[in-house]
């Protein structure tokens, strides 16, 4: 708990995070009985792993905590989970696309208008509960790690529907990023072993992270990362890269326990890692920020009181476990966690009547057929493909790693300028089968709102603190780390409406345990 | 030089304004300094023209979504090398399964075999408060089967899944099948024998091997396959 509090940079709400690991062993044994294919240990336990940020002892030393089926955890433990729905017979709208939420007078959620892909009919859901489990929105930027679908589409139907989104100024730059291509590679190669190197050759990390060295916080390894190239230590003709070096681990190691990133190096950089280091470069991975949610997996509204009908797990909610900067393994935690959470939750709400089918307001639709219907009449627009570009690049170069007070607010202008050519985007497939130029045109709908929240948020907020990092608010002996908890001890809330920003403060009450006081961060 | 022109053969089909089928040529303008994989073209293509339809996601060949037959061959877009392609390149929607529009093919068949081989762990033992414990070496045993990404490349370069798609299980699926009798904490072995054990389910597979020659994970189907009938034969003995 300490960990994910320490490396949440104290944005975390303490209540969500004992809950989260709290649960932690429970979900995780659940999911080995489920069918999870584990890494085994000689007695034929979990195989654990180190991490970056997972320490003994309130930070003394690292420790081996990350649970792990090779490099492959993610796509283990979806397979696990469908094959769990498959037994329990669950029914999935297969590339269906939600489009909006319906919400009535009273705010209550009543379920969501959706396009079949197969036959462009759109269809209303009428739903006593709505769980979003959608997923974030890597693709506001032009060099990320996440696929193509990670568009956003839960925040951007949540914001729409005017639901504030939470702490979206946080976003992570995972270190180790395959330089040009943009694909990951885990965290595990550090943990195994792995070291970051400069041009020089030198393990750079022990400057800055003398304790946990490749193994600090994402956030932190990104920034001595970005420095080290800033400052022309990079590595290859343009210096825009370091490596990742396994060369001197022992090659069966690689095979047994990094069989799937050896892969990935060579189809993506053409190297093999057990000859020669990985090129890699910080790239946007994780989404912090979201709808904001609690540790019922309850979505919201701004005084903390549930919205009706409405849940949220995984990377879409903000509970908030992950602050400024989540720690790595904590997002499959957070979404088997809170997955659980928010049914257990529906089951609840369900039970003691909070939530019940209502009638759906009369114009429940309008706002998404106006959309649709602008969308197929448009004339005369914005290519799409062009303006998510513009979107990406511009997101990058003034919501980067290290951020500057001139080039946020330009960026705000620019993203507002760019909202307008998104209201008018412009297709030239009609047709009703399939039609994956409407689909992006969609996606892009949602990436705007995103993008706004983003970019507003953090030109608002003028401290540094965990993936936040500005020039601004340097590191002073008043403020160490930039990081200021008289002003900006506190959550972001983003309004669509009007761009309004609220805040509100962030739980430092556990649910049993001591309040972890707030700390300077150090690794 | 690092940019040149290449050829495309793409097939083309929209039911809602084609008759038919057709092959459409294009030439693209391919910068190989930024474009390595296939799914880069098709990006590029696609930003030309928006009604070229193709399913992608994750561009890195773990979500199987954007399977095709390139050049004869079923491969993954995202993982193949575009400067191994021989020219016109031509693609085509995955073979055996309905096109619904241009290379998209429509996956019923291929997710209901899936499903017909139960691809989840049956243990009705008392669930224990831990893990259930496995050696390293009973672990292994998973290896080569439970990194299956359910692309579809196997099953549909299968001249017995072509004939038979309602009643072949088809490579796919029995690789799956065996990731489950293999697992030592699956208590179904019998079970899902019993359920194999069937003249077309199991049995058309007649080791052509085309599926251990596409799958673009490297995993051997065939092997997997060959483990089922020899754990029938063994325990008919």
């Amino acid at each position: 708990m300490y960990d994910t509090v320490k490396g949440s940079d104290w944005l975390g709400d303490q209540d969500a995070i004992e809950y989260m690991c709290r649960m932690a062993p429970e979900v995780v044994v659940e999911l080995e009985h489920f069918g999870m294919p584990f890494d085994r240990t000689d007695e034929g336990k979990i195989y654990q792993r180190p991490f970056g940020g997972h320490m003994s002892n309130f930070g003394e030393k690292p420790v081996r905590r990350a649970c792990a089926a090779a490099d492959r955890t993610g796509h283990a433990m979806l397979h696990a989970l469908y094959q769990r729905n498959v037994r329990a017979n669950t029914q999935f709208f297969v590339e269906w696309m939600a489009l909006d939420l319906i919400r009535d007078d009273s705010g209550q959620v009543l379920g969501v208008i959706a396009l079949e892909m197969e036959t462009g009919e759109v269809v209303a859901f009428h739903a006593k509960a709505t769980v979003f489990a959608t997923g974030g929105a890597g693709r506001i930027f032009y060099s990320s790690t996440n696929a193509f679908i990670n568009t956003g589409d839960g925040l951007g139907m949540a914001a729409r529907a005017g639901i504030a989104l939470e702490d979206m100024e946080f976003w992570q730059f995972h270190p180790t990023g395959v330089a040009g291509a943009g694909v990951l590679i885990t965290e595990g190669v550090r943990g195994e072993g792995g070291i970051l190197r400069n041009s020089a050759n030198e393990r750079f990390m022990e400057r800055y992270a003398p304790n946990a060295k490749d193994l600090a916080s994402r956030d932190v390894v990104s920034r001595a990362m970005v420095t080290e190239i800033n400052e022309g230590r990079g590595c290859g003709p343009n210096k825009d890269f370091v490596l990742l070096d396994i060369t001197h681990l022992d090659p069966a190691t690689i095979m047994k326990r990094l069989p799937g990133i050896r892969e990935i190096s060579i189809q993506f950089a053409g190297i093999d890692p057990i000859k020669a280091p990985i090129p890699v470069v910080p790239t946007c991975h994780y989404q912090m920020g979201g709808v904001p949610t609690n540790y019922k997996g309850q979505v919201v509204a701004d005084d903390g009181t549930p919205v009706k009908g409405f849940y949220a797990a995984g990377e879409v909610a903000c509970a908030s476990v992950h602050g400024a900067n989540r720690l790595g393994t904590n997002s499959l935690l957070d979404l088997l966690v809170f997955g659980k959470s928010s049914g257990d939750s529906v089951i609840d709400d369900l039970k003691s009547g909070t939530i019940g089918l209502k009638e759906l307001p009369v114009d429940y639709a309008e706002r998404t057929m106006a959309r649709l219907n602008r969308l197929n009449t448009q004339t005369g627009g914005a290519d799409v493909n062009a303006t998510r570009l513009e979107l990406q690049r511009t997101m990058q170069k003034h919501c980067g790693v290290f951020r500057f007070k001139d080039m946020l607010s330009e960026g705000v202008a620019k993203i507002l300028d760019i909202e307008k050519a998104v209201a008018r985007t412009e297709i030239k497939d009609k047709s009703q089968v399939w039609n994956t130029a409407r689909v992006e045109a969609l996606e892009l709908d949602n990436l705007i709102e995103v993008a706004k929240a983003t970019m507003i948020s953090a030109e608002a907020r003028k401290e540094s603190r965990g993936a936040h990092v500005r020039d601004d608010a340097p590191d002073t002996a008043a403020n160490p780390n930039g990081r200021d908890d008289i002003n900006w001890h506190k959550h972001t809330l983003w309004h669509r409406d009007a761009n309004r920003l609220d805040y509100k403060p962030v739980i430092m009450k556990p649910l049993s345990v001591e309040s972890i006081a707030l700390k300077t961060r150090s690794y | 030089m690092t940019t040149s022109t290449m050829q495309f053969k793409i097939y083309r089909y929209d039911p809602d304004k084609d008759n038919a089928p057709y092959m459409q040529d294009i030439s693209v303008e391919v910068d190989f300094s930024i474009d390595r994989k296939l799914l880069d073209i098709l990006t590029r293509l696609k930003a030309k023209d928006d009604t070229l339809s193709y399913r992608r996601s994750c561009r890195e060949g773990i979500c199987g979504s954007d399977a095709m037959n390139i050049n004869g061959k079923n491969g993954l877009a995202c993982l193949t090398e575009i400067k191994d392609l021989k020219q016109p390149v031509v693609l085509r929607p995955l073979p055996g399964l309905p096109v619904i529009r241009d290379l998209i093919v429509d996956m019923t068949q291929f997710f209901k075999q899936y499903h017909s081989i139960k691809p989840y762990l049956i243990n009705e033992g008392p669930r224990p408060e831990r893990e259930r414990l496995q050696s390293p070496e009973e672990r292994e045993e998973l290896n080569g089967l439970y990194e299956c990404i359910l692309c579809a490349c196997c099953s549909t370069s299968c001249p017995s899944f072509w004939w038979n798609p309602d009643k072949f299980v088809g490579p796919a699926g029995l690789l799956n099948a065996y990731r489950f009798i293999a697992d030592t904490r699956d208590q179904a072995t019998n079970e899902r024998l019993d359920d194999l054990e069937d003249p077309y389910r199991l049995f058309r597979c007649h080791s052509i091997m085309n599926c251990v020659d596409v799958c673009p994970k490297g995993l051997n189907p065939t092997r997997a396959i060959g483990k089922i009938k020899e754990m029938m034969v063994r325990r008919a003995i």
